[in-house]
């Protein structure tokens, strides 16, 4: 009985542990969604973003050290694909970003590496790969100025320029 | 720039005593060596022509402040105060008292005198051992007057050879990228100065972002990446005649440059379809070689010394890690294994080293590991900081840092620093703007 009672104390504890554990994880990430501007360490916000027509984003955003594109992102190019078909007459530049936590060489390659994964998914939706020129800019031309991992996820970006 | 540097060097008296001071300078020198820099003794009439000239009151005094200051700096000596000296200037070149020497506990002193001989500057000095009550090295100058910063480089020179048995690093220089403005709209230029700072020059006008300027190791020209037409490109420029040209023809990104050991070759990356590989181009007949050839990023290539080797920059194990190659790209070895991204490796011009930049847990290293990946040494640690590059004697590295902005954004600087091989000796060099990519020239006279 006592023992049983030892037990039962014991336990609640633990689930009392168990539970504050749960809610800090839950109120970390929470804290994330409610700002809307990071998932995981992309940027998903839209302070930076401009506009190459109604509905049609300039920019997408980059975890830390990939190019790969996120669903975000493919809805975005895949917007500004059908604007290019739309206006066959319009080039564009794919201005390849970085942030600042890396070496200035290793960034100007993954700025462009960056920017071609953009173009490569415009391709596939049918613009020519005439109409487009890839430019990295490695971590030299960040938006935003800050030291803080939401002002490096606004920086990882491949940004879509009208070039005429 | 500089032009053709007459300087005549004739040994006065070639003295090679055994068991005199020497200095380690392969240990941290926590006990840097007293030292007495007596300053250079001038004639009235030579003082006055040279005030003229130089506008500078007394060349002497100028010409032994610049060694003071070299030798400080290089943390392994100690010059002691002016003040303390007991002996003329003019007498203890003749003739030291050793015993009042020794008794403001100076372990070497250098003496002098400046002449003004047939439009000239002439210049001798004399480094004395004062324990052993000896005379070390003598030596003379003879050079244009305007040439007196780099004659005061050159006994600093001179004096850390004889005392550490190793070259010197004074008379060179730094070329850098000068930054200003704002973090989001850095207006960037090439500039070159003294490695003590003196004679800043800016040779270009910020119209095109810059970047990773790079010294030939056989002669005064610079390789670097411009924005120029907002094309990444690199190009080479000679720093005497101010002649720019692009290196080779390439359709889309070319960055990462430097040169062969011989200065006949560039080495560098060009991106495209999101790979970046490695290339390099003679400068003679303008072959392009294809060097690397991977899906992944390489990049930061560096030549070892013999021009047999390359060390570069590459993903190819999915993270940014150090790899030696031989020169034809063949033989691919990974020499980084330690936690952490690997990046900039530049090998040192003694072959024994290669520096590098090392990001682990959001702080940034410079380090040096030896040829084979072993015996990593970190040492520096900062918020940001990078891209290395080695004293010609290889025992100094310069590199940039830069700062944490705060909430607003604000208080971004970026500044060049060096450190000694053995971790001591860090310091700032101050530069009149903000600077970064540091590049550091071989030794003008030899």
């Amino acid at each position: 009985m006592r023992l049983n009672k030892i037990l039962k104390n014991t336990l609640l504890v633990l689930m009392a542990c168990v539970a504050l554990t749960a809610c800090a994880t839950k109120k970390e990430v929470s804290n994330v969604e409610i700002s809307g501007q990071m998932q995981g360490d992309v940027y998903t916000g839209t302070d930076t973003v401009e506009y190459l027509a109604d509905g049609v984003p300039d920019r997408v955003f980059f975890a830390t050290n990939e190019s790969i594109l996120t669903t975000a992102s493919r809805e975005t190019l895949r917007a500004q694909a059908a604007w290019l078909r739309k206006n066959p007459g319009i080039n564009v530049v794919l201005e390849g970003h970085a942030d600042e936590r890396g070496t200035r060489e290793y960034n100007l390659a993954l700025g462009e590496r960056r920017a071609n994964a953009a173009k490569d998914y415009l391709m596939t939706y049918g613009i020519s790969s005439d109409r487009i020129t890839v430019l990295s800019y490695g971590k030299e031309r960040p938006v935003d100025s800050g030291s803080n991992p939401l002002a490096w996820s606004k920086n990882r970006r491949s940004v879509t320029v009208k070039a005429n | 720039m500089t032009k053709k540097i007459l300087i005549l060097f004739f040994i006065l008296i070639p003295i090679n005593v055994n068991a005199l001071i020497e200095v380690d300078i392969t240990r941290g020198n926590l006990n840097p060596l007293p030292l007495a820099v007596s300053p250079l003794s001038i004639d009235e009439d030579s003082r006055k022509v040279f005030e003229k000239i130089l506008k500078k009151e007394n060349i002497g005094s100028e010409i032994s402040n610049i060694v003071e200051n070299n030798l400080r700096i290089s943390g392994l000596f100690n010059p002691l105060d002016k003040k303390a000296f007991l002996q003329a200037p003019d007498i203890a070149n003749l003739k030291p008292r050793f015993e009042d020497w020794n008794l403001i506990k100076a372990q070497a002193l250098i003496t002098g005198k400046v002449n003004y001989v047939d439009d000239k500057l002439r210049v001798e000095f004399r480094l004395w051992d004062v324990l052993a009550a000896k005379e070390m090295m003598a030596l003379a100058f003879t050079t244009v007057p305007k040439n007196w910063r780099r004659v005061g480089h050159i006994i600093s020179d001179k004096v850390y050879e004889r005392l550490t048995g190793e070259k010197g690093y004074f008379d060179t220089r730094i070329i850098y990228v000068s930054e200003e403005g704002p973090k989001t709209q850095r207006i960037k230029k090439l500039a070159i100065m003294d490695q003590d700072g003196a004679n800043n020059k800016f040779l270009t006008l910020g119209n095109e972002l810059v970047l990773t300027p790079r010294f030939n190791p056989a002669s005064q020209m610079v390789t670097y990446l411009s924005y120029f037409k907002n094309m990444p490109r690199v190009y080479l420029l000679d720093i005497e005649t101010g002649t720019q040209e692009v290196v080779g023809d390439f359709p889309g990104m070319t960055f990462a440059p430097r040169f062969s050991p011989d200065g006949k070759k560039i080495i560098m990356s060009f991106a495209k379809d999101g790979k970046s590989d490695i290339y390099t181009m003679d400068l003679e007949n303008r072959i392009v070689e294809k060097i690397t050839n991977h899906p992944s990023i390489d990049t930061s290539p560096s030549y070892s010394p013999d021009g047999k080797y390359i060390t570069f920059n590459s993903d190819r194990s999915g993270y940014q890690q150090i790899y030696v190659m031989k020169n034809d790209g063949s033989d691919v070895k990974r020499i980084s294994f330690g936690n952490g991204l690997y990046g900039t490796p530049v090998w040192s011009p003694r072959g024994d080293l290669i520096a590098f930049t090392k990001l682990h847990k959001g702080k940034f290293y410079i380090g040096v590991m030896r040829t084979d990946g072993s015996g990593e040494r970190l040492l520096t640690e900062n918020y940001y900081q990078e891209a290395p590059s080695w004293s010609p004697n290889g025992r100094v590295l310069i590199f940039y840092r830069e700062t944490k902005t705060n909430s607003k954004g604000e208080g971004f600087s970026a500044k060049l620093w060096s450190i000694d091989l053995t971790g001591y000796n860090e310091r700032q060099i101050k530069t009149p703007t903000d600077a970064s990519d540091p590049s550091w020239s071989s030794l003008l006279s030899n």
